[in-house]
This record gives C-alpha cells, sequence and structure tokens, in this order.
C-alpha cells in the first residue's frame, strides 16, 4: 500500500510545488509576453497529464495488487480504446503546437521600423553598434579584427564610419521600439541571453544571427551568455539599460563613432 | 485475434541444426576472457559499462559540490568543472547507456530470446567487446594526458572545443576524445551488424516478427538506428580531427583566438551541430527504445497479463524510430540556423509525442484488471513510467519551438534530459537487472537491500531533477561554473541547489548498495531455479541456469505461440511458455 499512497503524494507534491514554488520566472521586460502563454498552456495540459497517469497507475496497483487466488483478465488489445486515445492525445498536442507556431512566426518576423543594433562577442566580453546619423551598419568582419578595430569594421565602407561602437560597455536601447539584434562573433559560440526579455539566441563566427523584441519597461537587465564559451562562459556578463526616449537620446550622445575613435588613436584593448 | 487451431501446430519440424562440438571453447582463456559466447560478451559489456559508469558518477557528485558550494572545493576550478560535466555527459550517453543496453542486455537477450544458439557471427562479436574496451580506454587515458579530458561539453561545438579558451583544446583532450569516439563506434558497428542479423536471420521455428518479445523489438530497433546514426557522429569525429590536425577548415569559419587571427576561413560551426544532433537525437531513441521494450516486457510479467495492443507498440517503436531521424534540429532551435527551420522541427517532434504516448498508455492499460505483483523489477517499471512522463511531458515544452526559447540552454533542459533518457532508462536497467539477474547467475538478488535502492533511487532522483526544471524556468543558465552575483536570482534559489547537492550525494550513495547486492548475491543468494518469474519468453525456457554455451542443449526450441500468454482462460497455471504446443491449450495470440 505504501507504493499506492507514495504514487499519489508524488502527484499531487509535484502540483503543490509548483503553485508554491518561489521560483518562477523573472517580470518580463519585452513583447514576448505571448511566449509566457504558450507556456503557460502547455503547463496546464501536460501537469493534467501527469497527473491523470500517475493517478491511474495508483489506482490500478491499489485495485488490481496481487492477492491469492486472483488471475489476470485477458485482453490483448481493444482497437477503439487504442485510436481513442491517439486521437486525443494528437488534441491535446495540436492546442500546443498551434498556438506555438503563430507565436513564433511573430518571432521570425522582424517589423520594418525595428532598429538594428549588433551584439559582437568574443571571449570573454560583450560589444555593441549602433547605426550612426545614416541609420544603417557598416560592413564588419572577422578578418578585419584588429586590436585597433576590435569589431572588424571595413573602413573602405562609409556607411560605417558613423557607426556608435561600444566596446565591454552597457548597452542602452529606448523603451516601446522594435529593436533588431544582429549578432555576431569573432571566436566561438555565445549566446545572447536577457531573461526578462525571454529570447536568446546563438552568436556564430562566420555568421550573422538575429532575432528581435520590443522593449516593454525601462531598467537595467543583466546579459548573460547562454552557450558554452570555454573557462570564462559564467563570468561572460553585460548590461543592457532600458531608457526612456530622452535618457536615450542623452546616452547616445556621449558615445564615440568608429571615426572618432580611430582619430583618437586611442589604442582599444581587447583583454 | 484469431484462434489457431489445436492440432496445427504440430506440423512444426524439429530443428535440423544440432550443436557441433567444434566450436566449443578449448581453454579457460577462450571460455571466459577471449569469448565469442553471447553471454559471457554480455557480461563483459555490463562490468565495464558499470565501472565506467562509476567514474560519471563520481563526476557528477564533484559537479553538484561545486553548483552547491561554489569556491569551497579549491580543485574544483572551471576547467576541471567543465572537464567533469564533459565527461559526465559523454560517458553517461555513450559508454554506459549505449553500450549497456545493446552491447549488454542485446548479447544476453537477442539470441535467448529469439531462440538462437549464439549470435551469427560470434567473432565479430568478441571483437567488439574489445573494440569498446580499447574505446574506454582511450577515453579514460584522456583524464591523464597534459591539459587533461577535453572540457567542450558533451556536445563538443566547435570551434570552442578546439581553441585555447577550452580544457584540451589545444592540447590532446579533444584529440582523446575525438579517437575514443571513432573507435567506439567502429566496435559497435561489429556488434550491431550482428544484432540485426540475428534477429532477422537466427529465430528459432516459429518465432515470427510479431510473435517476439518487445524487449528484442526495442533493441532491434534501437541498434538499427545506431547504424544508421553512429556514421553522422563518425565523420564528425574525423572532420574534427582534421580542423585541428592538419588545419582545414570543415567548422571552422574566420576566427580570431586571443587576439591572433587563425589561417582558418570559410568553414561552418553549424554543420557541425548538425551531423551531430543528426546523431544525438536518435540516440536519445537508441537508449529510449530497449528500455521501451524492455519495460513492457517487465510489466507483463509481474502484472501477469498480456502485453496491451501488442501490435501498436511495435508499431509505435518503429514508427519512433523512423520518425526520431527528422527531428534533429529541435535542438537547434536558437543555434542560429534558418529560424524557419523551426516550423517543420516542432512539427515534426510533437507528432512524436503521440506514438510515445500510445507506449505509456499501454503500459498503465496493462495493469488494468492484471494481477500486479509488486516485485522489484515492478517497483523499477512503475518508477520508469512516473520519471518518463515527467520527463516527457516537458520535452513538449522544449520541442514547441516558441517555448523553447526563454528555456534553451537553462536548467530546465538539465532536467529534462535527466529525467527522460538519464533517469527514466536507468530505472528500466535497474529493473532489468533485478529480473534477469536469476537467470546469469541462477541466484536471487537479495529483495531487502533492492527496496533500499529502489526507493532512494526513484524517489532520489524525483526529488533532484523535478525541483530543478523551476530553476530554468527562473532563468538560471545551465554550464555554469558558478552563478556568482546575479540579479534575477534569489537566495533560495542557492537553498535550492544545496538541497540538490545532497539528494545526489544520497542516490549516488544507494548505488553502493546495489554494487554491494549484485557480488553478494552472486554466493549468498537464493537459489533461483529456472524460472523464478513464472515467464513465458524462451530465455526462461532454458536446459540449464544459467544457460551453457549454446543455450539449448540438443535441440533448438521450437515456438508455438507469442510471448505474452499470460492468465490465458481455460490455462490451468497463469502463463504458457512460448514452448508449450498449442494443441494442448490454443494460444490466442493476435495475428499482423
Amino acid at each position: 500500500m505504501a507504493v499506492v499512497l507514495i504514487l499519489v503524494l508524488l502527484a499531487l507534491g509535484s502540483v503543490v510545488f509548483h503553485i508554491l514554488s518561489p521560483w518562477w520566472w523573472t517580470p518580463i521586460a519585452s513583447n514576448w509576453s505571448y511566449i509566457d502563454t504558450t507556456l503557460i498552456i502547455t503547463f496546464w495540459i501536460t501537469g493534467t497529464v501527469f497527473v491523470a497517469v500517475v493517478c491511474f497507475m495508483a489506482y490500478c496497483v491499489y485495485r488490481f495488487r496481487h492477492k491469492p487466488g486472483n488471475r489476470a483478465a485477458y485482453e490483448p488489445e481493444n482497437r477503439r480504446l487504442e485510436w481513442l486515445l491517439a486521437a486525443g492525445t494528437a488534441v491535446g498536442v495540436a492546442a500546443m503546437l498551434a498556438p506555438g507556431l503563430v507565436v513564433w512566426h511573430q518571432f521570425v518576423t522582424v517589423p520594418d521600423d525595428a532598429t538594428p543594433v549588433e551584439v559582437v562577442s568574443q571571449q570573454w566580453l560583450w560589444s555593441f553598434r549602433l547605426p550612426g546619423a545614416d541609420g544603417t551598419l557598416g560592413h564588419a568582419e572577422t578578418r578585419k579584427v584588429s586590436a585597433e578595430n576590435p569589431l572588424g569594421l571595413n573602413t573602405d565602407d562609409a556607411r560605417g564610419l558613423d557607426d556608435v561602437i561600444i566596446e565591454g560597455g552597457e548597452l542602452h536601447v529606448p523603451v516601446g521600439k522594435p529593436v533588431h539584434m544582429l549578432l555576431r562573433s569573432v571566436d566561438v559560440l555565445h549566446d545572447f541571453y536577457v531573461p526578462e526579455f525571454r529570447a536568446k539566441m546563438d552568436m556564430i563566427p562566420g555568421m550573422v544571427t538575429y532575432f528581435w523584441f520590443t522593449p516593454t519597461r525601462t531598467g537595467t537587465f543583466e546579459i548573460l551568455c547562454a552557450e558554452l564559451c570555454g573557462i570564462g562562459h559564467s563570468q561572460m556578463r553585460g548590461t543592457v539599460v532600458v531608457d526612456e526616449a530622452a535618457d536615450y537620446q542623452a546616452w547616445l550622445e556621449q558615445q564615440s563613432t568608429f571615426t572618432q575613435l580611430v582619430a583618437s588613436g586611442e589604442p582599444q584593448t581587447t583583454d | 485475434m484469431v484462434e489457431i487451431p489445436a492440432g496445427s501446430a504440430s506440423a512444426i519440424p524439429a530443428a535440423e541444426v544440432a550443436d557441433m562440438e567444434l566450436y566449443h571453447p578449448k581453454s579457460w582463456w577462450t571460455k571466459y576472457v577471449f569469448s565469442q559466447d553471447a553471454k559471457v560478451i554480455a557480461v563483459q559489456y555490463a562490468l565495464t559499462a558499470i565501472s565506467i559508469g562509476l567514474v560519471a558518477l563520481v563526476l557528477s557528485w564533484l559537479m553538484r559540490l561545486q553548483l552547491a558550494f561554489p569556491g569551497y572545493f579549491a580543485f574544483i576550478d572551471a576547467d576541471r568543472y567543465y572537464q567533469f560535466i564533459t565527461m559526465h555527459g559523454m560517458i553517461m550517453v555513450i559508454y554506459l547507456l549505449t553500450a549497456l543496453f545493446l552491447g549488454g542486455f542485446g548479447n544476453y537477450l537477442i539470441p535467448l530470446m529469439v531462440g538462437a544458439r549464439d549470435m551469427v557471427f560470434p567473432y565479430a562479436n568478441m571483437l567488439s567487446y574489445w573494440i569498446y574496451l580499447i574505446a574506454v580506454l582511450i577515453l579514460v587515458a584522456g583524464f591523464f594526458v597534459p591539459g587533461g579530458p577535453t572540457g567542450a561539453g558533451w556536445t563538443l561545438y566547435p570551434p570552442q572545443a578546439v581553441l585555447s579558451g577550452t580544457p584540451g583544446g589545444r592540447d590532446m583532450g579533444i584529440l582523446f576524445m575525438l579517437s575514443s569516439l571513432i573507435v567506439f563506434i567502429i566496435g559497435f558497428t561489429m556488434g550491431g551488424l550482428n544484432y540485426v542479423v540475428t534477429v532477422l536471420q537466427g529465430r528459432a521455428r516459429g518465432m515470427t516478427l510479431m510473435r517476439m518479445p518487445l524487449t528484442v523489438w526495442g533493441i532491434f530497433t534501437a541498434t538499427v538506428m545506431a547504424l544508421l546514426a553512429f556514421p553522422a557522429l563518425f565523420v564528425a569525429c574525423v572532420m574534427m580531427l582534421f580542423d585541428r590536425l592538419l588545419g582545414t577548415s570543415f567548422f571552422m569559419p574566420a576566427i580570431v583566438e586571443m587576439g591572433e587571427q587563425l589561417q582558418h576561413g570559410g568553414g561552418s560551426p553549424i554543420l557541425f551541430q548538425h551531423l551531430f544532433w543528426f546523431f544525438g537525437h536518435p540516440e536519445v531513441y537508441i537508449v529510449a527504445l530497449p528500455a521501451f521494450g524492455i519495460v513492457s516486457d517487465l510489466i507483463s510479467t509481474h502484472a501477469r497479463k498480456n502485453i496491451f495492443g501488442y501490435r501498436m507498440m511495435v508499431w509505435a517503436i518503429v514508427i519512433i524510430g523512423a520518425l526520431s531521424f527528422i527531428v534533429w534540429a529541435h535542438h537547434m532551435y536558437v543555434s542560429g540556423m534558418n529560424p524557419n527551420f523551426g516550423f517543420f522541427f516542432a512539427t515534426t517532434t510533437l507528432i512524436i509525442a503521440i506514438p510515445t504516448a500510445i507506449k505509456v498508455y499501454n503500459w498503465v492499460l496493462t495493469l488494468w484488471r492484471g494481477d500486479i505483483h509488486l516485485t522489484l523489477p515492478m517497483l523499477f517499471a512503475l518508477a520508469f513510467i512516473v520519471t518518463f512522463v515527467n520527463g516527457g511531458l516537458t520535452g513538449l515544452f522544449l520541442g514547441n519551438v516558441v517555448v523553447d526559447v526563454p528555456l534553451s540552454d537553462t536548467m530546465f533542459v538539465v532536467a529534462h534530459f535527466h529525467m527522460v533518457m538519464g533517469v527514466a532508462p536507468i530505472l528500466v536497467i535497474f529493473g532489468a537487472i533485478y529480473h534477469w539477474y536469476p537467470k546469469v547467475t541462477g541466484r536471487m538478488l537479495n529483495d531487502t537491500l533492492g527496496h533500499v535502492h529502489f526507493w532512494i533511487t526513484f524517489l532520489g532522483t524525483y526529488a533532484i531533477f523535478f525541483p530543478m526544471h523551476y530553476l530554468g524556468l527562473l532563468g538560471v543558465p545551465r554550464r555554469y561554473y558558478e552563478l556568482g552575483e546575479t540579479a534575477f536570482v534569489p537566495p533560495s534559489a542557492h537553498s535550492l541547489n544545496i538541497f540538490i547537492t545532497i539528494m545526489a550525494l544520497f542516490v549516488g550513495a544507494a548505488q553502493m548498495v546495489f554494487l554491494f547486492n549484485l557480488v553478494w548475491s552472486l554466493s549468498r543468494g537464493r537459489l533461483a531455479g529456472g524460472n523464478p518469474w513464472r515467464a513465458t519468453t524462451l530465455e526462461w525456457q532454458t536446459p540449464q541456469t544459467p544457460p551453457a554455451h549454446g543455450n539449448w542443449g540438443k535441440d533448438l526450441p521450437v515456438v508455438y505461440r507469442w510471448a505474452y500468454d499470460y492468465s490465458v482462460p481455460g490455462a490451468p497455471e497463469d502463463f504458457i511458455p512460448q514452448t508449450e504446443p498449442a494443441r494442448d491449450i490454443p494460444t490466442r495470440e493476435v495475428v499482423a
């Protein structure tokens, strides 16, 4: 009987743990509340199935445990029941998949008015680049990376000369404006991850990857690296600040453009 | 369902192939060491896999100690931490689970369950084990080379795996890891071809495919999958070795390594991920399908009832095996591949939940109106269902592409895969060992020690991995040497980490009870007799226990019925062995 009791307690205990758990997602700071909604739907469906299966099993053990003289029934199959269960499962799966795919469509469709923001990762540092007055990022590639040009901008591309470069500092973004995050790495895989934004994406040397989001509240958030990148992985942190428009402008004006950095001849260290 | 008319079975002629003298071993060495007997090879595989698995267990303790008490143990620095997680993962997935299910259970059970004298290529079978042993030795040697083993994570993603920021990247570690995998795959291929051909060609008379026990179906399908999936890993390993040693650029784009421009250019790190997961996802089912098969037989035998929906169970195994080859990129939703692939892979991944769910329903429906004996194998089977259902359901979070985005690369993933492909298959392995140990040794394992082992393992692993999901939901990333000061992580999360570590130490200690039981019962266990569980399948009908070389004595068995004639109405006993002619009590098996 201990088995029955423990199985039931385990199913109910899991539900109680879920309700009382102090460990829950961080308060959201982006437009991806749809992701949270899909996650909640999934919790409801899977939680129901889990409790149902475990309790049914516990009931079977209680009701059909061996007693002297007992004999099992002989029933090789039951087509009707099997197909019913399969169909029910298919409905449950569709109920999770359909909203998931709708939200994924939004996730991969970058709005036209999204501002490009480039993140460049290296072991173990975050750098950023914003388009200058022309609103466009200049061409850049790993081959051009040097101590003087840590992000590898192509000096022949005029569009890049006014780009704003933030090496190892804080990134600021204005609240309420969609941002198109363009992700590059100059050495190994990294992953740009801010738990409050819900979105994350790997950064791959030789490619530009992307995602987009709209920050929905101001605040200071921690950037973590979410793809193993060597022994400094857990120390690879950065900061992103979501500002009101005015604060953002004030911050932006203090940043240096690529041309200014090159002209100042300030030696760029890459640690 | 048809009733096979009484009398028709007598038309099956006796086996014609007699036992031959020439193939019996002539010396101690060829009987116990360089043996060609699948049963000896099985035990060799199992002991080697369990031994290396103990190394992985100790590694898991060390990494848990670091997570609970960061910085307290000075010898666990970041290098070592990443080496521990890498080796723990690789050992558990490849060198323990794959080797134990296919090399261990496959070798022991396939010939006995299908009524063959041995594997069809005994010599290649022997080589398979020795090559596996060499692979394990190369793996272990990696711990002792300069720089230590690789710390690239078990996924070995380039470019990081071969660069200097990763332990073993510019040293010998990664070379030993890749070499060991290559050798493992060579050895596995020899064994795997054997298992497949034996199932297809070596079955006893009357043993149709749709009369085979689900254990054989599970191992057979998993082996076919492994033969198709491992080559992808093989080429990926060879290509990475070339990149590292010969300067090719399969996986290497232009890279700045610690301020230095490298000569590589044009390669694709994502190509490696595709190759790796084209192997890696089927690998999940290479571990899971044998567990599915074995647990079906455990439940049926110990509930004294035929497995519910046998044909559906067989087809579910086959369909899961096939589908698992078109879901691999669900490991790569946030890898930076073209995000439109997400639609396809999320759909295929969630579809695979349907045949998997059918298996779960049929297991619990087998219990319904059964005669449930709460033996240790049955307890482990019940624990498996709980753990597997839990881990399988969280797979629906991670498989659904957009829900995966916040959870990917967090502790949620760690909790999920440990539940579904770590703990769940291992619970089946334990159940299977308690079930078949009497056949292998002739003695029963001690019941009291078994119960201690069972309860601590089942409840302990649940206490480790269930709460861990919530750390991931909170946003705690995986593969972090230390969390440090992170604003969104409350102090209570740290207490939870300590709790998980203490549980892990307990669960690990309980495995020592199990090992003690294995050794102690070898000489002190209760004598089992030939068929202690009163089971129907052929391995319990051998003339000797443990079975002698050649398994069946003079005549091969003849099979008259399916593997699940339990509690047949009208039969005097609640089981009818597969060798029982149908003229006395007709089988009521379903015919495909």
